[in-house]
């Protein structure tokens, strides 16, 4: 369904970011990205949905393909409307907007505008707490409930692949199991097909199909996630496992300047 | 009481076009943080082209209105294509310098084309007066206060509730995520300055039936500021109460203190002290802090 083949990326025509990253996505399939800080994956996502030109950023080498197609040339809009949805890291929620002009907003390409609000009523259905929210800010709702918002406004865009940046990002452990059950289900009810990047490897391996691990612009292991979870290595770096069974954590939040430049 | 009364009115007329300006300004500064100097200018296109089409070609009212609606919102759009889109990632500093010039440009030219005598416009509204309690109000200004009603409410409703409103607030909101969403920037900006320049358009039309049409008109485009830095830059409510704060206040001190250059002042004096105790005009947008 989609394909990734040696792609390069450069940020402001200097900074090499990707470097020859190529990498696979069945229909159908959870797949989950994993790496560390600064890894490329945040790059990988915005490279196959059209996002790196507001950051100066471009696709200088090898291709992206969906369903065939190559992609990497066209508008985040036109990829939008091939039915690839990336919900951004930070959430980024439309903090002025209510929780249900949010959905709308991400129901903005949809021909068949008859349908929104029985998918309204999906979203809700996925997440109770949203409808409980409807008319709220979403700038006042909790973070978690925003991660849950901005599933739901991508679910309003009726994707074929949904690509979700770091979901986990600084949510409680048990909510982030609830969020992870409901995208699984949203895969299998809905049959989205999912590309999931995570630090939380652990979590992320739980349900994916396959799993690719990244590294300094460049795949460096994939297999499916029983294999993954043996590697020593991915236990040690990873799954913050070393063979004494300690556990390690890093996790720190990072902003890059970001220019307005989608538009030149 | 009865002279309360009629500047009240007269106070509600000249803030009701105030707020059609206003909003104009507001939706600009909001979709693409663009301070725009024009929008006075853009009231006197729509003042003159009105004047020209039902004065001069002797249309009918309704369809000299719309006509000047349309060439408005065309107006806008070639604006934003030649000269605001050419700048985008530019220091704003540069922006606002050139949306200085495009007033200029756009005052030159309607001058140009027109001539710099006054016009005097058909009146569309009948010059009746009626009595509320005691006062004398003539109709003409109920008129005014009426349309710029019924066009702020469809802009609210506007916003509040079509696709395209909302995508304008989410693109206010935060551009690259409502990019994400595919909708588009471009897009987006194109109608804020279509939109504007309606607004402005309106009011000119509005303007034009209660005055005479020349020059002077695109002075209204600078009280304007004091109107949304009190309401705050990027809040539509806030224009529309900032405007009747505003046209309230002038018309109190012109009939009350009888001084006419006082009451061109007043404005800037309350603003002053608006502005010392809410530093984000009276509905200024929240930063919303929550991680
Ligand atoms: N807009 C930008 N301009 C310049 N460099 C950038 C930009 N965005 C990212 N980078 C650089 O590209 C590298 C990869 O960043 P990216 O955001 O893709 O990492 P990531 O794997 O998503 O990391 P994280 O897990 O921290 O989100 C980093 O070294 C970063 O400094
Ligand atoms: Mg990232």
């Amino acid at each position: 369904m989609l394909v990734l083949n040696n792609v390069e990326v450069i940020y402001d025509h200097v900074i090499l970011v990707l470097k020859g990253m190529s990498l696979q996505v069945e229909e159908g399939q959870i797949v989950a990205l994993l790496g560390s800080n600064g890894a490329g994956k945040s790059t990988t996502l915005k490279a196959i949905s059209g996002l790196l030109k507001p950051e100066d950023g471009e696709v200088t080498d090898g291709e992206i393909l969906f369903q065939g197609e190559p992609i990497h040339v066209l508008d985040a809009e036109d990829i939008v409307q091939r039915g690839i949805f990336q919900v951004m890291e930070g959430r980024r929620v439309f903090e002025h907007l209510t929780v249900e002009e949010n959905l709308h907003a991400g129901a903005y390409t949809r021909k068949d505008r008859r349908h929104i609000a029985d998918d309204i009523e999906m979203v809700y259905r996925y997440f109770p707490r949203l409808k409980e929210r409807r008319t709220q800010t979403a700038g006042y709702l909790s973070g978690g409930e925003q991660q849950m918002l901005a599933i739901g406004r991508s679910l309003m865009a009726r994707p074929k692949l949904m690509m979700l940046d770091e979901p986990s990002l600084g949510l409680a452990p048990l909510l982030v199991r609830e969020i992870f059950h409901i995208v699984q289900r949203i895969n299998q009810e809905q049959g989205v097909t999912v590309l999931l990047v995570e630090q939380n490897a652990n979590i992320a391996l739980q349900i994916a199909d396959y799993a690719y691990i990244m590294e300094n612009g460049r795949i460096v292991l994939d297999g499916d996630p029983a294999t993954l979870r043996d590697n020593a290595d991915v236990r040690e770096f990873y799954l913050g496992l070393t063979e004494v069974g300690q556990r390690k954590s890093y996790r720190d939040v990072k902003h890059y300047k970001r220019r307005k430049r989608w538009l030149s | 009481m009865d002279q309360f009364l009629q500047l009240t009115v007269t106070g509600l007329t000249n803030g009701a076009i105030y707020a059609l300006v206003a909003v104009g300004f507001v939706l600009i500064y909001k979709a693409s943080d663009v301070i725009n100097f024009a929008q006075g200018e853009f009231l006197l296109v729509g003042a003159y082209v009105a004047a020209f089409l039902i004065g001069d070609l002797g249309l009918v009212w309704p369809i000299g209105a719309v006509l000047t609606v349309i060439i408005a919102a065309a107006m806008g759009v070639v604006i934003e294509r030649l000269v605001l889109r050419p700048l985008i990632g530019e220091p704003i500093i540069s922006v606002i310098m050139v949306t200085i010039g495009l007033a200029s440009l756009l005052r030159a030219l309607v001058l140009g084309i027109w001539g710099t005598k006054p016009k005097v416009f058909p009146a569309f509204f009948p010059k009746n007066e009626v009595y509320i309690f005691n006062a004398v109000v003539t109709t003409e200004k109920l008129g005014a206060i009426a349309v710029a009603g019924v066009f702020l409410l469809i802009f609210t409703l506007f916003f509040r509730y079509t696709r395209e409103g909302i995508a304008m607030r989410a693109v206010a909101d935060d551009q690259q995520a409502a990019l994400s969403m595919g909708i588009s920037v471009k897009r987006i900006f194109a109608m804020a300055w279509s939109i504007s320049a309606i607004t402005a358009a309106i009011a000119g039309v509005v303007v034009a039936n209660t005055l005479e049409v020349s020059g002077n008109l695109s002075a209204i485009g600078l009280t304007v500021f004091p109107v949304v830095i009190l309401g705050g830059l990027d809040s539509i409510p806030g224009a529309l109460i900032g405007a009747a704060i505003i046209g309230l206040l002038e018309a109190y001190t012109g009939g009350y203190v009888g001084d006419g250059s006082l009451s061109q002042v007043i404005p800037y004096i309350v603003l002053v002290f608006i502005l010392m105790v809410r530093p984000y005009g009276l509905f200024g947008k929240e930063i919303i802090e929550r991680v």
